[in-house]
C-alpha cells in the first residue's frame, strides 16, 4: 500500500482495524478524539465488529474485558484522566490474564490539567498504575508511523503474553499529520480465542476470576504474573539509538520528547559536539542494559521528557551510580523546541568539558 | 422408580456457603433448573459481583467470569457484543447495581443490550457486614445508619426497576421476591421469561429479586422470610413493570 497521510489518533485505529481489532470501547476525551470517530466511522460497519461510545471510561474499559473474555481483540484509547478512571479495569485484566490494547494520548496533568501534549503519565503506565501487583506492557511510539506499526505489535504482544497493554502517546503525536504506509495482516487465527469463554460446549466450564479466599492462592497468582513479567523483561525490550557511537553526551528521551531532542542533536553535531540519543520504545520493561551498555562509552546522560522527570528514576536504577545524569523537561502541556532542548546540550556539554 | 426431584445438572455438586436462609441459594437453584430446563448450559455465561455471590462459579455449572463491583452491566455488554451466540447475565446485589453500578445499569438498559440482569435486593450490604444499601428502608437500621435510614441524610431507597422501565431499551423488568414457595415459583416463571427476551433478542432484561438475608437482618429465617411480605414489599411491590412482549405468562 502507498503512503497516506494521516494524523496519528486515526493512524491507531486503521493499525487496529488491520491488526484484527473487533471491538472498540471509548469515551470523548481531547486530544485523542480522532480515533475513537475513526472507529465511529471505520469499526461500527464491519461485519461482526462492535463499536461502542460508552457512558463513562470505567464502562469502556470493562467492556474491553468482556470482549476480551469472549476471545476477540479489543481495544479503548484515552487520555490522562480518563486512563485514571480505567485503571480499576486494568488491574482487572491484568489479574485475569486477559489481552487488551490501551491507547493512552497523555496531555498535561495532574487534575484536568491542559489539553496538550505531555508525557506525565510514565510513572502510571509503567508502575502498574492501578492496585494490585502487576505491571503492564508499555510502548512509546514517536512518529505517525511508528503509532501504526507499534499497534499491530501491541495486539500481538497482549495477546502473546496475555496481558493489557498500553501505548503511551502524546497529544501532539496524535494531532500531527504525517506520511504512513500499512503493510500488517493479521493472523487468521488469533491464540486470543483459545481461553475464549464462548459457553461450556464440549469441554468443562470455565471460571475467569481472580479472588479466593485463600491468601496463598493470591500470593500464588502473583508469582505466576511475576514469572511471565520476567519472561517479557528478557524477550521483549526495544529501544532505538541515534548517533551513540562516539558520543560523550547520551540523551534519552521517549516518544515525542525523543523527536524534539534528535532535532537538538543534529544541531549540536553540525556545531562539533558528540551528542546521541537513546530511545527506549518499550518503557516497561525498560531497556536497562541498553543504558549500561551506553555508559561504557561515555558518562555523561541527559534525560528529556515533557514532564517533571519520571523516566529518569529508571535511567539512574539502570546505571546504578555509574553515569552522571542531568535532567530537563517541561511540563503541563509546554511543548519544548528543538533549539531550547539545544541550549541545555551546548550548557551541559562545555560544563562538563567535554570535547 | 420415577424419579421426580434431583439436583439440576448446571448446579454443582457442592455445599452452598452462603448463612441458612439466605435467598442466594434458592435463587442459584432456579436459575440452574431453568438453564437446564431451557437447554442453555453450553451457552450461557454468568457474571458475578464481588459481594456474597462472588462464589456463584463455584456453584453454576457454566462458563463465569468475576467482574469488577458495580461494572457487571459493562463487563457483559462486551462479552455479548463480542459474541451474541451466548446467553449473558448479570448477577447483581443492590450495593452494585443501585449504588456504584448505576451507571452501567442504565446505559446498558437504554442500548438495549441483549442482557439480563438478575438483580438481589436484600437492603443491605451482605458480605461487608451489614452496611447501609441503597435500597435500604427508611428507618431500617444497619451497621452504618445505626439509627435508621433518615430520609434527611441517607436519603430515600432507590427504585431501580421502576427507573429502568422509564428507559427505552429496557424491554422487561419484573419484581419478584424467594420467600415462600408460591413466590419462588413466580421468581422461576420471571427468569423465564427474561431469558426468553434475550432469546428473542428483544432488549435488556431484568428480574428483581426481594432476597431475605438474615444474619444482617438479624432475624431468623422464618421472620425474614416474614419481614419481606409484611414490610419490604410495601416499598418494593411485587410484579412486572415492564414488558414489551405483549404476552402475560411466558412461564
Amino acid at each position: 500500500m502507498a503512503k497516506v497521510l494521516m494524523n496519528g489518533n486515526s493512524a491507531i485505529g486503521e493499525a487496529a482495524i488491520r491488526a484484527g481489532c473487533q471491538c472498540y470501547f471509548g469515551y470523548p476525551i481531547t486530544p485523542q478524539n480522532e480515533l475513537t470517530e475513526y472507529m465511529a466511522t471505520h469499526l461500527s460497519r464491519k461485519k461482526g465488529c462492535t463499536f461502542i461510545q460508552a457512558e463513562s471510561e470505567i464502562s469502556a474499559i470493562n467492556m474491553v474485558y468482556g470482549a476480551s473474555l469472549a476471545g476477540v481483540r479489543a481495544m479503548t484509547s484515552s487520555s490522562s484522566p480518563g486512563i485514571s478512571l480505567k485503571q480499576e479495569g486494568i488491574s482487572y485484566l491484568a489479574a485475569c490474564e486477559l489481552p487488551a490494547v490501551i491507547v493512552n494520548m497523555t496531555r498535561g496533568g495532574p487534575g484536568l490539567g491542559s489539553i496538550s501534549a505531555a508525557q506525565s503519565d510514565y510513572f502510571q503506565a509503567t508502575r502498574g498504575g492501578g492496585h494490585g501487583d502487576y505491571r503492564t506492557i508499555v510502548l512509546a511510539p514517536s512518529s505517525v508511523q511508528e503509532l501504526a506499526d507499534l499497534t499491530y505489535k501491541a495486539f500481538d504482544l497482549s495477546d502473546k503474553y496475555r496481558v493489557p497493554l498500553v501505548i503511551l502517546g502524546d497529544g501532539m503525536l496524535g494531532q500531527m499529520i504525517e506520511p504512513v504506509e500499512f503493510s500488517y495482516e493479521a493472523p487468521k487465527e488469533l491464540i486470543i480465542r483459545n481461553n475464549a469463554l464462548r459457553g461450556a460446549k464440549g469441554r468443562t466450564s470455565r471460571i475467569v476470576k481472580t479472588f479466593t479466599s485463600n491468601p496463598a492462592t493470591v500470593e500464588e497468582i502473583n508469582w505466576s504474573l511475576f514469572r511471565r513479567y520476567q519472561l517479557i523483561k528478557q524477550e521483549e525490550v526495544a529501544w532505538d539509538t541515534f548517533m551513540v557511537e562516539d558520543a560523550q553526551l547520551i540523551v534519552v528521551a521517549f516518544g515525542i520528547a525523543a523527536r524534539i531532542a534528535k532535532g537538538a542533536i543534529k544541531s549540536a553535531r553540525i556545531e562539533g559536539m558528540k551528542v546521541g540519543m537513546l530511545r527506549p520504545i518499550t518503557l516497561w520493561p525498560f531497556p536497562a542494559e541498553k543504558v549500561r551498555e551506553v555508559a561504557n562509552r561515555t558518562n555523561y546522560f541527559l534525560v528529556f521528557e515533557m514532564n517533571m522527570g519520571q523516566m529518569i528514576e529508571d535511567v539512574q536504577l539502570a546505571l546504578e551510580g555509574a553515569g552522571e545524569v542531568s535532567f530537563y523537561g517541561r511540563t503541563g502541556g509546554v511543548i519544548p523546541t528543538p533549539n531550547e532542548v539545544l541550549r541545555v546540550i551546548s550548557r551541559l556539554y562545555y560544563q562538563k568539558g567535554l570535547k | 422408580m420415577k424419579k421426580i426431584y434431583t439436583r439440576p445438572k448446571s448446579l454443582k455438586r457442592t455445599p452452598f456457603h452462603y448463612c441458612p436462609g439466605c435467598g442466594h441459594s434458592i435463587t442459584h437453584k432456579i436459575m440452574t433448573e431453568l438453564i437446564d430446563e431451557m437447554n442453555l448450559q453450553d451457552k450461557t455465561i454468568g457474571i458475578p459481583p464481588p459481594g456474597c455471590s462472588v462464589f456463584a462459579y463455584n456453584y453454576f455449572d457454566i462458563d463465569m467470569a468475576e467482574s469488577a463491583h458495580g461494572r457487571g452491566a459493562a463487563v457483559a455488554t462486551g462479552l455479548k457484543r463480542a459474541y451474541p451466540e451466548a446467553i449473558v447475565f448479570t448477577y447483581q446485589g443492590d450495593g452494585d447495581l443501585a449504588a456504584i453500578g448505576t451507571a452501567e445499569t442504565i446505559h446498558a438498559a437504554n442500548r438495549g443490550e441483549n442482557i439480563t440482569a438478575i438483580f438481589i435486593n436484600n437492603a443491605v450490604y451482605g458480605m461487608t457486614g451489614g452496611q447501609m444499601a441503597p435500597t435500604t428502608l427508611l428507618s431500617q437500621k444497619t451497621t452504618t445508619t445505626p439509627y435508621g435510614r433518615d430520609d434527611k441524610i441517607e436519603g430515600y431507597p432507590i427504585k431501580m426497576s421502576e427507573i429502568l422501565a422509564l428507559v427505552k431499551g429496557s424491554a422487561y423488568i419484573e419484581r419478584v421476591a424467594v420467600n415462600s414457595p408460591a413466590n419462588i415459583i413466580k421468581a422461576k416463571k420471571a427468569i423465564r421469561k427474561a431469558f426468553q427476551v434475550q432469546i428473542d433478542c428483544l432488549g435488556f432484561s431484568m428480574v428483581e429479586i426481594l432476597s431475605p438475608c438474615p444474619t444482617n437482618w438479624k432475624m431468623s429465617p422464618v421472620e425474614s422470610w416474614k419481614w419481606i411480605d409484611e414490610v419490604m414489599v410495601k416499598e418494593f411491590p411485587l410484579g412486572v413493570i415492564k414488558d414489551i412482549t405483549g404476552k402475560k405468562d411466558a412461564g
